[in-house]
């Protein structure tokens, strides 16, 4: 039931540079793979197909491969900031629509830390040589901060929340109205959850979402979040 | 008022027995001033309130347009009526009494507001909303009377009607100018978002035009973000005397069309004066402001210092770091609401939080933002996290802040009248 949740790696905020680790098995992850290739196509040659080719993908702004039509959620994840880097790749693979609400990859997500390291460890193999760009993306993760479990199974004071809304919905509109800002009325309470930590940890970008994540607590989070699951407007 | 909400917490019946409403059904709320505060607290009051406040809003306009927006209609982004909107929403949906009238006084020792046609509106509290008025002579010359020779337009409404209608008369080659206000008044990128949209609209109609900003401050909300976007979008076109070339010290001429700035006299073919601000009239005339001109509040629930039994919103308050804007009294309308409605009924009172964003509009699809969260200490509402937009950004990200703000204005709207 709380699939997808018990790991979403953010980079914790004040983490001091620990132990590092290889981030993975590029053969166990080009076996992996097989669950993406029906849509998406890297390596020599590779074009868009379902979903958009994957060579050079680190370091990339996410949706702008020339060509390709994305998702609207997608594409303002981009203008808004996101690149595609080790620890965005790694919360994306994991929950894409946690990560890009209303994203088109329909898939449900890499539960296993290590099956993601490996595909991405695959996938990196058609990026850029690290050996030969100095500041191309590191090879290996830092310790990174995982929500634990416990706080994303918080039940949610639906009263609190329904008074934190009221922040929200200056630019959310509670009727679940879409003008440029995305609704998130009737968000699913796992997707909302691990969403507004991607923003504290400031993995999702957009400066206003970060600045209001910010100063909430895991209380507050999850109070919003069953308020807005629930909301009928 | 000194009363704690906790000895209600639990009664049913004895619920509205608060000292000032004994022998009366529901608690009275009264709402002067139908905007982002007045509006939004109104709504909020009543409708989670659920029936057990008697809420009235005093507006005198039957539809308001906003003044936030207003300067996309003058740049020819926007239709005027796409910035009116009424209250009817907020009488059928929520319960909200309409009195469309001005409020003329308040007596605080009979908890009383007069309107300007006679009517008596009793209150257990109020909530006084009234935006922003002129200081009188703040720039010599000008006056209120003058205001359709030089219009203000820093209301909304006809004056903005009248401001477009100047800036597309303009002959051609002919010079615009702009008084600015200082420190502290409503939208501080407003003005600057203005000058933007009338060098947008003279761009495609009147390109050899100019544009005259005399401003009496050294520095601007969004300054690095407007010149590089002017540099970029009107090149030449837009000349801007800070102080140390005269601009605080500025007389305008109305009737001969001048503008004398430290002395020199300019001859203009349009102008828009915004003079120096202070609290709505109702403010003062209640004995809610101080020297500056503003009403001080508590940070924690937005209640006068001056009287317990009111709460202040908005532009007209003197809050500490929050800027002077729409979002901004929204965003405390919402923490006073919780708090009134906790104090008259006994709901669940909840930890103040405030937030604000101001989006600008440079140029077509070139959006910038500011930001920031606030929270209350004991002297004022003060910020803890902020953000701007940096110059540079690339055209994809100024489109997704346009699309955004768009986004804003209609989140922000159906709040205060949905």
């Amino acid at each position: 039931m709380r699939k997808g949740l018990a790991a979403l790696p953010v980079l914790a905020a004040l983490a001091a540079p620990a132990a590092a680790s290889e981030i993975g098995d590029r053969e166990r992850g080009a076996a992996l793979f097989d669950e993406c290739a029906g849509c998406h196509e890297v390596g020599p040659g590779a074009q868009d197909a379902t979903g958009p080719h994957l060579n050079r993908v680190f370091g990339r702004r996410a949706g702008s491969v020339e060509g390709y039509d994305y998702s609207e959620g997608l594409a303002r994840m981009g203008a808004d900031g996101l690149v595609w880097t080790l620890e965005t790749l790694d919360a994306y693979l994991e929950n894409p629509r946690a990560l890009v609400s209303r994203t088109r990859m329909n898939f449900a997500g890499f539960d296993d830390p290590q099956d993601r390291a490996d595909v991405l460890a695959y996938l990196r193999g058609f990026s850029d040589n690290p050996r030969d760009i100095p500041e191309a993306e590191p090879t290996a993760r830092r310790e990174i901060y995982t929500v634990p479990p416990e706080i994303l199974a918080l039940n949610g004071d639906s009263e609190y929340g329904e008074y934190l809304s009221a922040e929200c919905r200056t630019c959310h509109q509670a009727s679940g109205g879409y003008d440029g800002i995305p609704s998130i009325t009737q968000w699913p309470v796992e997707h909302f959850v691990v969403a507004m930590h991607a923003y504290k940890a400031r993995v999702r970008p957009h400066p206003v979402m970060q600045m209001i994540a910010g100063r909430l607590g895991d209380e507050e989070i999850a109070a919003l979040a069953a308020y807005f699951a629930t909301l009928e407007e | 008022m000194s009363w704690s909400r906790r000895a209600f917490l639990g009664a049913t019946a004895a619920i509205v027995a608060a000292p000032a409403t004994i022998g009366q059904a529901r608690p009275r709320v009264v709402v002067i001033g139908g905007g982002a505060g007045g509006a939004t607290a109104a709504r909020y009051l009543a409708r989670d309130g659920k029936g057990a406040l008697d809420v009235t809003l005093v507006e005198p306009n039957a539809t308001y347009h906003t003044c936030f927006f207003s300067n996309l209609y003058v740049g020819g982004f926007r239709d005027y009526d796409s910035l009116g909107h009424g209250y009817e929403r907020l009488v059928s949906a929520h319960g909200v009494r309409l009195v469309a009238d001005r409020a003329a006084g308040v007596d605080r020792d009979a908890r009383v507001v007069a309107t300007a046609g006679g009517e008596k509106l009793p209150y257990d509290h109020l909530v006084v909303s009234p935006g922003i008025d002129f200081v009188e002579g703040s720039v010599p010359g000008w006056s209120l009377a003058d205001a359709e020779a030089m219009p203000h337009a820093y209301k909304g409404g006809e004056q903005v009607r009248l401001l477009r209608a100047k800036v597309e008369a303009l002959p051609e080659g002919g010079v615009f100018a702009m008084v600015a206000p200082p420190n502290p008044y409503r939208c501080p990128p407003g003005p600057y978002e203005r000058i933007s949209m009338i060098a947008h609209l003279l761009k495609q109609r009147n390109p050899t035009a100019k544009i005259l900003l005399i401003d009496p401050k050294d520095k601007y909300s969004k300054q690095a973000l407007f010149e590089e976007g002017w540099q970029k979008h009107y090149p030449g076109m837009i000349t801007r005397i800070g102080p140390d070339f005269g601009g605080a010290n500025v007389e305008v001429r109305p009737a001969a069309m001048e503008v004398v700035v430290d002395g020199q006299v300019e001859k203009v073919d349009a102008a828009t004066i915004i003079p120096a601000q202070r609290a709505g009239d109702i403010a003062a005339m209640a004995g809610l402001t101080n020297d500056a001109g503003w009403a001080p509040i508590d940070p924690g629930n937005m209640r006068s210092r001056m009287d317990p039994a009111i709460t202040v919103l908005g532009d007209a308050a003197q809050q500490g770091d929050m800027p002077k804007s729409a979002f901004a009294a929204n965003s405390q309308a919402k923490v006073a609401a919780n708090a009134i409605r906790g104090e008259l009924t006994g709901s669940r009172v909840f930890p103040a939080k405030y937030s604000n964003t101001c989006w600008s509009l440079i140029a077509t699809e070139d959006g910038v933002k500011v930001g920031a969260a606030y929270e209350p200490t004991p002297e004022k509402i003060a910020s803890v996290d902020s953000f701007i937009s940096q110059t540079g950004e690339d055209a994809r990200l100024r489109k997704a802040t346009f699309e955004e703000s768009l986004g804003w204005y209609a989140g922000i709207t159906a709040d205060m009248f949905g």
